[in-house]
């Protein structure tokens, strides 16, 4: 076997291993290299294995609303280690299916951890390490970094894997905590606690900004707070946790805000404050690489300031999300490819959160809309109001439209609700594609579905919407 | 199911025509593309096209009926086999029809500038439906933007960056990444470049040039000019020689009428109107505003309306009306200090005139040598369309009234 490719992934997780599939469409000799499991985060401990939780939540709440339906059963219960088994397996089936589509492109895999060794003429030099000892050299021109994020650790509140959990030990529960107390609202808070009280903990989510989902419109934020505390979450907004008093089982401590001060004991916390990059230990040092606050500076096209190496996904920075990572993937490698790719726009790559209801958007908020300038239309629509919202129960949610009142130009969408998640990609592809709310108000939308909401929301922002 | 055929804007700014003949009757099968019917605005008659195919059920406005709005259902198209309804529906999905080439006929008088554009635009522009907006909000064509999408898709961002472009910007600062090799660089040529490319590669293979000289004496001219911007109050207008010779173009066109044509395989079209293409150079390439009318403007409206287009022309912001069409092109390169040169025909126009610079030169006055400020002017004239002879006569029409000023003020 050649130690020298034409391209090394350093990371197997969503953008790693998409790029190395596309380099070897490409043609190219590909190697990755990944320490622990292909799939990264996403497959292993993000995205899939609690998505997979999440229906089960569902399930949970819809056996306790079956009269609703004309159901009538007696002594519901579950099996909470099933259902993580069910989780656990779904996420290593996926697993398995990544390294059989690497191996099907001829990928070849290290195991291990890779770590930048100088150059080799034109050359990047890649040393391989398992368990402390070097087990390959490999060089390529070409090294593309995908290492990945983690859960930020805050002082006071670091994981401790039984009382103080970050994602892993909260999608692995072995009883589930009677009491429950998330730190942070952003997407992986809100899903966690989503699914713990759906399962039937009480929970209370503390969020240091004024808004929970800090990275969605003020309106859905608002709309997301009422629907989750009308399930009976407790939300404190704008709060400081003091420090956190570890008991035998339980953990208490104070929680200020405006509101004032709530004292607060609970069985398990779960700490969601944000993600830092993986950039250690993988011989930056020695490069012109930048890194800044955890995060690899790259240019549009993925390239650091050291020729010959770049960087995607999480450790590359924010939107720290699979599909953002994936996308980086192919289109880095469609440049060292020579090919001529379209940067990344930050602003059409969308946004899901699935709780219960569940929340999408992309692009602008209204108020950012307005703040960088522009002249805005804005249009709403209830799920009250759709036909196949009130067949399906589900008339929690609205659609917000945000357009450029002078071009058209759909500047954001914002969504709460059932399958809003599956729906979102039309106004993605409305703003990939620079389509005006003239192309979106002649759009036949499929009747009856949900969709019908983002029509209406066109129209609401302009002619006025006809079913409300 | 049964669709009405719809009377087709051949313009924008089309509301009304006549329909001049059907070329399909009733019962008879047409085909995406068949030419069904010929209808005639005041500016043209042009072939209308169906768009889709099957029998053409019932004609509903009979040849020869004048003021037919746009959009109203002229023709009922159905399927083989199916009922004829009696009258349009209203509600049946409606086929406009879509407006062929401009065809001459002998009762066609003159086909304006724009009836003449499709094949201007007949380069497929890739565009976002969002930055084909903005750039018709700001006035600007398409054809100038340089695409940096898919596919050299138009988009936004190229909107924004053209008509930001400050119209000084001398240099031209292509768009599209560079890429460097060696000794080579590589541009991705522009939508516009592309368009020259084709429409001249079609004009010198396809339209048999000829070319005539002259050399006109200009002091004349020189003398008016300098006489009339000695009355113009407060820079009220400045002519340029350029000025005067779209003015002097014009009235050469309209007494030797015979070069302000067209020529098409079946028919030569003369025109009415005298409108003149006149050849800005700006950083992309070239660009060829009209002065309509040129024969029946004064000096100083040809002069506003000259320096009004060539400023919009060099920031990108010409709207497609104001370039696309024209009757005759004239090409100045004055102001080069050129002693001639010849110029590609401007298609489907039979002729161009290029302007080289007037220097002193000696001149033989009966048998004494005078001095004189001569220009050499050169006609490239397409010979189907246009014989030697009269070449000839229209550039010495031209020279008389060059050379006794006078009516280009009467």
């Amino acid at each position: 076997m050649s130690d020298t490719f034409d391209l090394i992934v350093v990371g197997g997780g969503p953008g790693g291993y998409v790029a190395a599939l596309r380099a070897s469409q490409l043609g190219m000799s590909v190697a990755i290299v990944e320490s622990t499991h292909f799939g990264g985060v996403c497959l292993n401990w993000g995205c899939i294995p609690t998505k997979a939780l999440l229906r089960s939540s569902e399930i949970h709440h819809l056996l306790h609303d079956l009269n609703t339906f004309g159901f009538s059963a007696e002594n519901i219960s579950f099996d909470l280690p099933k259902i993580v088994a069910r989780s656990r397996g779904i996420a290593r089936r996926m697993g398995g299916g990544i390294a059989h589509l690497l191996k099907k492109a001829k990928v070849t895999t290290f195991d291990g951890r890779a770590k930048l060794a100088g150059r080799a003429g034109e050359a990047h030099k890649i040393s391989i390490t398992k368990d402390g000892a070097e087990v390959a050299i490999i060089k390529s021109p070409n090294v593309i970094l995908a290492t990945g994020a983690r859960g930020r650790q805050l002082p006071g509140l670091e994981t401790d894997g039984k009382l103080i959990w970050g994602a892993r030990e909260a999608m692995t529960p072995t009883e589930l905590p009677k009491r429950l107390l998330v730190i942070g609202s952003g997407a992986i808070g809100i899903e966690f606690a989503s699914f713990y009280r759906n399962m039937g903990s009480e929970v209370t989510i503390a969020e240091v900004a004024d808004r929970i989902l800090i990275a969605e419109d003020p309106e859905i934020s608002a709309a997301a707070r009422k629907a989750f505390e009308k399930q009976g979450m407790k939300i404190i907004t704008g709060a400081k946790v003091g420090p956190l008093q570890k008991g035998e089982n339980e953990v208490s401590t104070t929680i200020e805000s405006s509101s004032g001060t709530v004292d607060l004991t609970v069985d398990r916390v779960i700490c969601a404050v944000g993600i830092v990059g993986n950039v250690e230990d993988l011989g930056l040092e020695g490069t012109k690489v930048q890194v800044d606050r955890t995060h690899i500076i790259t240019d549009g096209f993925c390239r650091t300031a050291e020729p010959g190496i770049y960087a995607i996904g999480d450790v590359a920075g924010a939107p720290w999300l699979a599909h953002k990572a994936s996308h980086e993937g192919i289109l880095c490698v469609e440049k060292i490819a020579g090919r001529s790719p379209q940067p990344l726009h930050a602003l059409n790559i969308p946004g899901c959160t699935y709780s219960r209801p569940q929340i999408a958007s992309v692009g602008l908020s209204e108020e950012k809309a307005i703040a960088s300038g522009h002249k805005v239309r804005v249009g709403r629509f209830p799920f009250m109001a759709n036909g196949k919202a009130v067949a399906m129960g589900e008339t929690e949610g609205m659609v917000k439209t945000v357009f450029d009142a002078t071009t058209g130009e759909l500047l954001g969408a914002h969504m709460i609700g059932a399958e809003v998640t599956e729906m979102i990609q039309g106004y993605v592809i409305a703003r990939t594609s620079e389509l005006t709310e003239a192309e979106l108000i002649e759009t036949v939308f499929p009747h009856p579905t949900i969709s019908e909401t983002m029509h209406e929301a066109t129209l609401a922002a302009f002619d006025g919407p006809l079913h409300i | 199911m049964a669709t009405d055929i719809l009377m087709p804007a051949l313009s924008p700014t089309m509301t009304e025509g006549k329909l001049a003949r059907w070329l399909k009757n009733e019962g008879d099968k047409v085909s995406a593309g068949d030419v069904i019917a010929e209808i005639e605005t005041d500016k043209a008659t042009m072939e209308v096209e169906a768009v889709d195919e099957g029998i053409l059920g019932r004609i509903l406005v009979q040849e020869g009926v004048e003021g037919v709005a746009v959009n109203t259902p002229i023709a009922i198209l159905v399927e083989e086999g199916e009922d004829v309804p009696a009258a349009s529906s209203g509600q049946t999905p409606a086929i406009a029809a879509s407006a062929a080439e401009p065809v001459a006929a002998a009762s066609a008088p003159a086909p304006s500038a724009k009836a003449a554009s499709p094949k201007e635009s007949s380069e497929r522009i890739f565009v976002s439906p969002l930055a084909k907006r903005m750039a018709k909000e700001r006035g600007i064509a398409l054809g100038t933007l340089n695409g940096t999408g898919p596919n050299g898709r138009i988009l936004k961002r190229d909107v924004e960056k053209g008509g930001n472009a400050a119209p000084a910007a001398a240099k031209p600062v292509p768009a599209a990444p560079i890429a460097v090799e060696g000794d080579i660089t590589r541009v991705p040529n522009s939508t516009m470049r592309k368009v020259i490319a084709r429409r001249l590669t079609e004009s010198k293979t396809q339209v048999p040039h000829f070319y005539v000289s002259v050399d006109i004496e200009l002091d004349a001219l020189l003398a008016l000019r300098s006489k009339l911007n000695a009355t113009a109050e407060e820079n009220s207008f400045k002519l340029s020689v350029n000025d005067m010779m779209i003015k002097a173009v014009g009235l050469a066109l309209k007494k030797v009428p015979g070069l302000n044509v067209q020529f098409t395989d079946s028919e030569t079209l003369h025109f009415e109107n005298v409108d003149i293409s006149m050849a800005v150079s700006i950083p992309e390439g070239l660009i060829t505003p009209i002065i309509r009318n040129a024969d029946l403007k004064s000096l100083r409206e040809i002069s506003r309306e000259a320096k009004d287009l060539a400023k919009r022309a060099r920031a990108g912001k010409l709207k497609p009306e104001e370039f696309q069409g024209g009757t005759f092109s004239i090409s100045n390169m004055g102001m080069f200090g050129v002693r001639d040169f010849a110029a590609i025909i401007n298609p489907p126009q039979a002729g161009i005139l290029a302007i080289a610079s007037g220097e002193k030169r000696a001149v033989i006055r009966g048998d004494q040598l005078a001095i004189a400020t001569v220009m050499t002017a050169t006609l490239s004239v397409d010979h189907r369309a246009v014989d030697g002879a009269l070449g000839a006569q229209w550039l010495n029409a031209l020279r008389d009234i060059v050379q006794n000023p006078y009516t280009l003020v009467v």
